[in-house]
């Protein structure tokens, strides 16, 4: 039973379980993907959870769409035309949020806040008007909320992959206007970049996205793809080129892990496991990632903590104070003492510690304005860290106070 | 056609008594998240707390309201401790630290409730969404000559009572310590400078919104509750400048989002000849937007057209000259 579902799994994961299912998953992908990359450039624009209010507005633009196309007696609900809904109510309610906070005394928050809600309200209203109306097909809308992968068309999940492909490109190829805008928009001003158009760019994109992830990861979750995937990636780099490409990976991962998991468990809302899958690569990166996870931060933190305790424990012994408890055992293990007493090694350690610490105090004293951003003073030997020349002038006026 | 009597008392009478208690109660809370600047809080929590609901339901295993709301208040405590974790650690803007957490929560319940669901137990991921107002049922009154008996008010369904319990603990406390909400509110810094805990209460407004969120879930569904946090103080603040005024006009303005949401829900379709009714809490969250609306529009000194009219007036003012006719 388990040995099957494994290789049930790996057939999915490497798309040889049927044309049908490998669509789907490498269209799942390509919308981590696109979420990712365009995420990244919300989340630095500090837009993240606005799209959170235009994924919820676009719930009536949906049972509208739906209502038009069984007034016009279209057979079977037609995705492109609910689709178009779901984007025309999105854009309203995008609007309406940027209205409210531009120009009444309303925070954006609160923009948000409300028009997510009403919106969400006013189309859970109309869904249950066509619950009453008792129209065929509209069990496909109950899918748009929590997301489903398994009802998806191959022809919708090619389209979704090419578009979401589409919206990745467009983020490549305006590299340099939405890094500019996302770090200095009144620089872009300035120099003459149209920042509000670049905006609506963004917000283009993001609007884009959220509506073709609508079906796979619902609209409740959908936000997540467009938050977590870059958050997750700011723990592993500062550079912007970096850090898109990590979002987009990790974007892209989740997408294609959750659609193998949705398509084992076919009872689950994929968009919540797709959700779920994102965030375990946020907790590993939050944890383990070498730039910024706990983890690495904790270690250098300790590597710090120890170094500078040894220093100070070796130059107490060069002026006779014993040393006790653990960091002697440190100390005789490093070499630099036998029987309580410096070796060699350690006296000359002890005295480069010394030395270190002198020089750093006096630096510290006569020209504290002059601390280098990143260095690590008391513990970094300050020949490595100010240049020759001050060395030199600080071991002159050490010597002559 | 009209309801009778009885009809109304068993049905609408406890469903719109609930949906009252609870946006008056989101309401009053609902302030302090406005302004703190805090809106996404509300959605944050409403959100986050659905695994705990899930989980204390399936301990429990039954649908009393104790262990589904010390299960939610524990994930709404959680939620706030993760989102604070990774805003200060993953040194992450609050905006998308709250929508790591709050996602990954929300689908960590929707999963458990699959899982349930899937194991029989009667619990769906549609009630969570929209809330039950329609199946809250108080069948003791048997007319309007009954509403004088104690034992049919001791009958209320369990719904209303924690209901009125909340907004009764909600009154209390903002009542209590109305003067520390308020300068914590305006001028924290300030607060702390006076021995006013300011964080402690940051803390506190958090958790009593997460209570109260929990306790109106269960009426209006998780993400309806949002409406009824915001959108009535958002609309109060748009018609007052003072605190007091504010909280009174906006737990006034959530009572009439709710009796005309309720109404138009239930009673509408019926009078245009239509025999179902419509989903009510929605219909409440649309009744609190239209408000917002209105006052956004209408507002005497904050609307649009009231400012659009106070610039009109500055105009005509003698001695005032307009910018087009300053040009050298």
């Amino acid at each position: 039973m388990i040995a099957t579902t494994i290789e049930e799994a790996l057939r999915i994961l490497t798309f040889q379980s049927g044309f049908n299912s490998a669509v789907v998953v490498a269209g799942t992908a390509a919308l981590g993907l696109a979420g990712g990359t365009v995420g990244t450039f919300l989340l630095l624009r500090r837009r993240a959870l606005v799209s959170d209010a235009l994924s919820h507005a676009t719930l009536p633009g949906i049972a509208v769409a739906f209502l038009v196309g069984a007034a016009l007696g279209l057979p079977e609900r037609s995705l492109p035309l609910l689709l178009a809904g779901a984007v025309a109510s999105g854009v309203v309610g995008l609007l309406t949020v940027q209205a409210l906070s531009r120009f009444t005394r309303l925070t954006e928050d609160s923009a948000i806040g409300a028009v997510l809600s009403v919106f969400f309200g006013l189309g859970v209203v109309l869904l249950s008007v066509i619950q009453n109306l008792e129209l065929g097909g509209q069990a496909g809308l109950k899918t748009f909320i929590l997301g489903q992968t398994a009802a998806m068309a191959q022809g919708e999940a090619i389209a979704i992959g090419l578009l979401a492909a589409g919206a990745a490109l467009a983020v490549a190829l305006l590299f340099k206007e939405l890094r500019v805008l996302a770090f200095d928009p009144g620089f872009a001003a300035v120099q003459g970049w149209p920042v509000g158009a670049l905006d609506l760019v963004l917000m283009g994109l993001a609007t884009f996205v959220t509506v073709i992830g609508l079906q796979t990861v619902g609209l409740i979750l959908v936000v997540a793809l467009l938050i977590i995937p870059p958050a997750a990636a700011r723990f592993w780099t500062d550079r912007l080129p970096a850090l898109t490409v990590a979002a987009a990976v990790i974007g892209a991962l989740s997408g294609w892990l959750g659609a193998t998991l949705s398509a084992l468990l076919p009872k689950l809302p994929a968009g919540a496991v797709i959700v779920l899958v994102a965030g375990g690569f946020f907790l590993l990166s939050f944890l383990f990632a070498p730039a910024r996870g706990l983890v690495a931060a904790a270690l250098r933190q300790g590597r710090l903590r120890l170094s500078f305790a040894e220093r100070r424990a070796l130059t107490d012994l060069l002026d006779g104070r014993p040393v006790e408890g653990p960091l002697a055992l440190w100390l005789r293990l490093r070499g630099h003492t036998r029987n309580g007493a410096l070796t060699p090694a350690g006296q000359a350690a002890a005295r480069a510690a010394a030395r270190d610490r002198r020089l750093w105090e006096r630096f510290l004293a006569d020209y504290p304005a002059l601390l280098p951003a990143h260095a690590n003073w008391g513990v970094d030997p300050i020949d490595s860290v100010l240049p020759g020349d001050m060395v030199r002038l600080l071991e002159e006026r050490s010597a002559s106070s | 056609m009209m309801p009778d009597v009885q009809e109304f008392l068993q049905i609408d009478a406890p469903a719109l008594l609930a949906a009252v208690l609870a946006c008056a109660a989101c309401a009053l809370v609902g302030n302090f998240l406005v302004l703190r600047r805090q809106g996404m809080m509300g959605d944050a929590v409403s959100h986050a707390i659905l695994p705990g609901i899930v989980g204390g339901f399936l301990v429990a295993g039954t649908r009393e309201t104790l262990p589904m709301m010390l299960g939610a208040l524990a994930a709404a405590a959680l939620a706030g401790l993760l989102i604070e974790a990774v805003r200060r650690l993953g040194r992450l803007e609050s905006g998308a630290a709250m929508g790591v957490v709050f996602t990954v929560m929300f689908a960590a319940g929707v999963v458990m409730i699959e899982q349930a669901s899937a194991g029989g137990v009667d619990l769906d991921a549609d009630c969570v969404l929209y809330g039950q107002l329609e199946t809250i049922l108080w069948l003791a009154p048997k007319g309007w000559a009954s509403l004088t008996d104690p034992a049919v008010w001791a009958a209320l369904p369990r719904e209303v009572l924690t209901l009125a319990a909340v907004f009764a603990l909600c009154v209390a406390l903002v009542g209590l310590f109305y003067k520390e909400l308020k300068i914590t509110t305006f001028d924290p810094a300030l607060a702390s400078t006076l021995g006013i805990p300011a964080g402690l209460f940051h803390y506190g407004v958090v958790l009593l919104v997460a209570a109260t969120a929990i306790a109106a879930f269960e009426a209006v569904g998780s993400i309806l509750v949002i409406a009824m946090l915001i959108a009535p103080p958002a609309a109060a603040r748009l018609l007052t400048d003072r605190l007091a005024a504010q909280i009174l006009l906006s737990v006034a303005l959530g009572v009439l989002a709710a009796l005309a949401g309720y109404g138009a829900a239930a009673f509408g379709p019926m009078l245009l000849g239509a025999s179902h009714s419509l989903n009510a809490a929605g219909m409440i969250a649309v009744a609190s937007g239209l408000i917002l609306a209105l006052a956004v529009l209408f507002g005497p000194r904050h609307g649009l057209l009231g400012r659009r009219r106070a610039v009109g007036r500055l105009r005509n003012a003698p001695g005032f000259i307009a910018p087009e006719a300053q040009k050298p």
